[in-house]
């Protein structure tokens, strides 16, 4: 367990949250104000999806879903797009992650340390961070289940064909 | 994409409707018009057809695309992008409540559960003596809500509830609380289960297919993809509205700009957009009032879990409801609080349920025996449950501040436990309020009882929603208490009227579309006469 890194992320979480979304901009001035989802996005996704959804899909199933993760923030408004832009930026940068999150890169996080880390997020008392867990948890679950793929394990038979073609 | 069911908008359109898109404007462009209507929703869509039923000009502006049912494919992948505002993940300030509203040619109309309740007495009675609307009584409003009941086919519902609805009704008996059925605004309904997507068959008797098309036959223009941005005023009038036109996704402005003149203007825009307009207006506000006292009747969810199927995801979904917790205490003592379920899809189920992981799919694979129960606080009628507040963001946007104070959190946490109570007693194995701090789902009343007592009621813990937005242009008898005047007329701009759910100067106490669509079919019929008499 990352205990020290989350107590700081207490202390200062709030305050490198809005600090180190001002340095990503600084460091990356010229980001499309549409949410673009990059390799560094993709990898985190690839992560954070069968760890939020308690789902493991295979390779083409996941990348399907880190798509539709991408495309669900690209329907958000543009506001708020760059509010996920900084929150995926800070959460990719190491030395923010490691102080925010916790975790090492994301291919080498064990699933213990990510549920970790979003169980810290989820009650944290710096409340930024926990509308962060709630935005990624509503991304990651949304994106996954939209899709007709996911509903034959959860017993949704989907809308009438007729009128759905 | 074909659909055995006919488009009526299809038609329309195709019949010579005037019907303008302003994301594929070239250039700028102006209109005249004897009355502009800002919104097309519940407020909008009464004004415009009774407007232009009088013989006047009507030009209706919607910052929302027009949508019909050959768009309406039951995919929550579709809908929540193009018919809500913000993908349907419009929050407040603080992120502590997520708000259901609808952005579409018929607003949240379109996407709506299709409850329809009168205003309650009680209610009626307040604003008269507390706010003075001493017009606004049972027998004064009676005739007004019996209009719009006729139009908009508002009758009992002839079929069995769902399972979802019955174990509300089933638990509630057990319990000696009583219960009733809700009665909708449909006509030829299939019992589909897909209001909150777009009526596939056109049987919700929504705006989109009654009061516009009324209004385009009668020979109305509806200008689309056009965001109201700013009156023009000079003295104590208004001269234009000043519009921009938006991409076809309504995600950012083209560049293109609209200018709309009329003699008569009517806000219509609903309780978050409609006060924004008018702060941007920089509309006469002496007493501070614009914008504030937004209310939500926010909401707190519990999940029960069944050994039967539930399939939240069929049928007509809402049904049943209790008001037995609105009339336990004074209306102005601890809060009240109106039971009615909600249906589930799995992108609004999957993404309400609080957990991730392991214990979220565990949820999951019960999805189709999940039965989501709603309590609706009655806010607005005591110091401490005085609403939120619209504030314009940097950029002019729109942005609610809605305090969760002490006195709603003693009556969520009064609500989780009848919830719970109530779907224990319907036969559930598992009840799981949703809040961040439930692990698992409790297993037995008592259990639950004791746990729902102690757990933090705390905002971003635990879960808030909202689909009814109310108030912040107050309508009362006193310029000290509301912006405007029991006419509708915005005070100290003398042809700007509000007609939307931001007048009401308290929340409802109810799913609030029969009230917009009674009180604005009074206002309008009183602003036909007038501008009528005026020539």
């Amino acid at each position: 367990m990352q205990r020290r890194s989350f107590l700081k992320a207490g202390l200062l979480g709030g305050l490198a949250l809005a600090v180190g979304g001002a340095a990503y901009r600084q460091f990356r001035p010229s980001v499309a104000q549409r949410f673009a989802l990059d390799d560094q996005g993709r990898t985190m996704l690839a992560v954070l999806i069968p760890a939020i959804t308690g789902v493991n899909p295979d390779a083409p199933a996941l990348a399907a879903a880190i798509d539709r993760v991408g495309a669900a923030i690209n329907g958000l408004p543009l506001r708020v797009q760059k509010e996920i832009s900084d929150l995926f930026g800070l959460l990719s940068m190491a030395p923010t992650r490691r102080l925010l999150a916790g975790v090492p890169a994301w291919p080498e996080a064990t699933p213990a340390e990510v549920a970790a880390f979003l169980q810290s997020w989820r009650t944290h008392r710096t409340e930024m961070l926990q509308t962060a867990y709630h935005g990624l948890h509503d991304l990651v679950l949304g994106g996954w289940y939209v899709d007709p793929s996911s509903w034959a394990a959860i017993g949704y038979p989907g809308p009438m064909k007729e009128l759905s073609a | 994409m074909s659909s055995p069911v006919p488009d009526p908008i299809q038609a329309g359109i195709a019949a010579g409707w005037q019907v303008i898109d302003a994301s594929t404007l070239q250039q700028d462009r102006s209109f005249d018009a004897d009355v502009v209507v800002v919104g097309t929703g519940a407020g909008g869509g009464v004004t415009a057809e009774i407007l232009a039923q009088a013989g006047l000009k009507v030009l209706m502006v919607e910052e929302g695309a027009l949508k019909s049912s050959k768009d309406f494919k039951m995919r929550e992948a579709d809908a929540y992008p193009s018919l809500y505002q913000e993908s349907a993940a419009r929050k407040t300030a603080d992120k502590s409540i997520n708000i259901l509203q609808g952005r579409t040619v018929g607003g949240t109309t379109v996407v709506n559960w299709t409850s329809s309740f009168r205003t309650p007495a009680d209610t009626l009675g307040w604003w008269q003596s507390k706010y003075g609307l001493r017009d606004y009584s049972v027998e004064g409003m009676a005739p007004w809500f019996q209009k719009m009941e006729e139009r908009l086919h508002i009758n009992d519902w002839p079929t069995l509830p769902n399972a979802n609805n019955d174990l509300l009704r089933q638990g509630a008996e057990k319990l000696g609380i009583q219960t009733a059925l809700i009665r909708r605004n449909v006509n030829g309904c299939w019992n589909l289960g897909y209001c909150g997507m777009g009526c596939p068959t056109n049987a919700k008797q929504s705006m989109l297919v009654t009061t516009i098309p009324s209004a385009l036959e009668k020979g109305a223009l509806l200008l689309t993809r056009a965001r109201a941005e700013r009156f023009t005023l000079a003295g104590s009038q208004a001269t234009s509205l000043e519009c921009t036109a938006l991409t076809a996704d309504g995600m950012e402005p083209t560049g293109r700009r609209l200018t709309l003149r009329a003699r008569h203007f009517v806000v219509a825009g609903g309780a978050i957009n409609s006060p924004a307009l008018l702060l941007r207006s920089g509309a006469p506000d002496p007493h501070q009032l614009l914008g504030q006292r937004t209310f939500l009747h926010p909401v707190v969810i519990s999940m029960g879990l069944y050994p039967q199927a539930v399939e939240a995801f069929n049928g007509a979904p809402q049904t049943v409801y209790s008001d037995h917790f609105l009339h336990t205490q004074a209306l102005d003592g601890p809060m009240g609080y109106k039971l009615e379920v909600a249906p589930l899809h799995p992108v609004l189920g999957a993404t309400t349920l609080s957990a991730y992981g392991v214990a979220h799919a565990n949820l999951m694979k019960r999805f189709a025996h999940v039965q989501g129960m709603l309590a609706l606080l009655r806010d607005g009628f005591h110091a401490e449950a005085a609403g939120g507040r619209v504030t314009l963001r940097s950029d002019g946007s729109p942005q609610l501040d809605y305090p969760l104070t002490p006195y709603f959190w003693d009556g969520a946490r009064r609500a989780l436990l009848t919830m719970a109570e109530i779907q224990f007693a319907a036969g559930a194995d598992g009840v799981s309020p949703v809040h961040e701090l439930v692990a698992q789902p409790y297993k037995r009343w008592d259990e639950a009882r004791q746990a729902i007592a102690a757990l933090p009621m705390q905002r971003l813990l635990t879960r808030v929603v909202s689909a009814h937005v109310m108030g912040g242009c107050a309508m009362t008898g006193d310029a000290a208490t509301g912006v405007v005047a029991p006419d509708g007329l915005y005070r100290g701009i003398g042809n700007l009227s509000v007609h939307d759910g931001s007048l009401f100067p308290t929340s409802i106490g109810a799913n609030p579309q029969l009230s917009i669509y009674g009180v604005t079919a009074r206002l309008a019929s009183g602003l036909a006469e007038r501008l009528a008499r005026k020539g």
